[in-house]
């Protein structure tokens, strides 16, 4: 982006779609934002791409933890340490 | 334009989170029968997490259950259940690095703002950026596995400072707090990395949009 105000709203983008901008400046990138095209759609392709990854959980263990290892977090659980274990 | 609203997925974290946490008392409270849903809590969310770090199924298994027993074998050094979530990323981080064989003092590859930031096409009133048309991409991501692909490629692919925040914060829903605890790094940091990590996927979701499109 090469515009001044286009480069000030790029490098803020993140905490005005986390809400974390305080309200004046995210006033100031709104009234911009209103204005130009492009960042509509910038701004627009940086929200669904965050919102993507936010639903990115697919990938799951393929078995669950074996009993045997389960026994032996029980037993560090009553103070029990595991062979090798720092604590 | 107003920015994004997820009250929906965050009101979820919290519920998710204050249950680690009356799990992690009941623990702590000498309550056996709250250990097989603590390991269930955190088990997939481990893996998740482990996977999108070191890259290798394999890999994320270990690390995963080796997270779990450092989990119980230091269970009495957890002196605030309420930050649990943390106190279990953090061991997990550390975890992950022995496994990488990785030192936190390695060189770091660094993203620039300028790398990440898209180019303008054309002149006058003609300008605009050269980006993808994203208007056809799916909100949900359920909906379809290539582009659930795509992203998981374009997370992977990031520098491990940059993977590990957009981790925390946009996949397990951590606040900027929490993640500069986990990462021993100040919010200023986080902000900063998140940001250019969101940009980076961006940028390459962009790329792969344009190479379908083609």
């Amino acid at each position: 982006m090469t515009p001044d105000e286009c480069q000030k709203v790029f490098a803020s983008l993140s905490e005005y779609l986390d809400r974390e901008l305080p309200e004046r400046a995210c006033d100031e990138i709104e009234e911009h934002i209103r204005d130009c095209e492009p960042c509509i759609e910038f701004v627009e392709s940086l929200r669904k791409s965050v919102a993507l990854c936010r639903q990115l959980r697919a990938e799951r263990p393929s078995a669950p933890l074996p009993e045997d290892l389960k026994e032996r977090m029980r037993a560090a659980l009553r103070g029990i340490p595991s062979p090798g274990s720092e604590a | 334009m107003s920015p994004s609203k997820p009250l929906l997925r965050w009101r979820l974290v919290r519920q998710d989170n204050q249950r680690e946490i009356e799990l992690a008392r009941r623990l702590k409270n000498g309550d056996a029968s709250a250990f097989e849903p603590f390991v269930d809590a955190f088990h997939g969310k481990l893996f998740q997490y482990s996977y999108m770090m070191c890259g290798h199924r394999e890999d994320a298994e270990e690390v995963a259950q080796e997270t779990l027993m450092k989990v119980f074998d230091n269970f009495a050094k957890l002196r605030e259940p309420e930050h649990v979530r943390a106190w279990v990323f953090r061991i997990a981080r550390n975890v992950c690095i022995v496994k990488r064989r990785k030192s936190v003092f390695a060189p770091v590859e660094e993203i620039s703002l300028d790398e990440v930031k898209p180019n303008w096409k054309g002149d006058g009133d003609s300008r605009r950026l050269d980006i993808a048309d994203w208007s056809a991409l799916p909100e949900q991501l359920a909906i379809d596995s290539e582009i659930s692909g795509m992203v998981r490629a374009a997370i992977q692919e990031l520098p491990e400072i940059y993977k590990t925040v957009l981790l925390l914060r946009d996949v397990e829903g951590m606040t900027t707090a929490e993640s500069a605890g986990i990462l021993d790094v100040s919010e200023e940091v986080v902000k900063t990395r998140l940001h250019r990590a969101r940009l980076a996927v961006r940028q390459k979701l962009d790329s792969s949009l344009k190479a379908v499109a083609a």
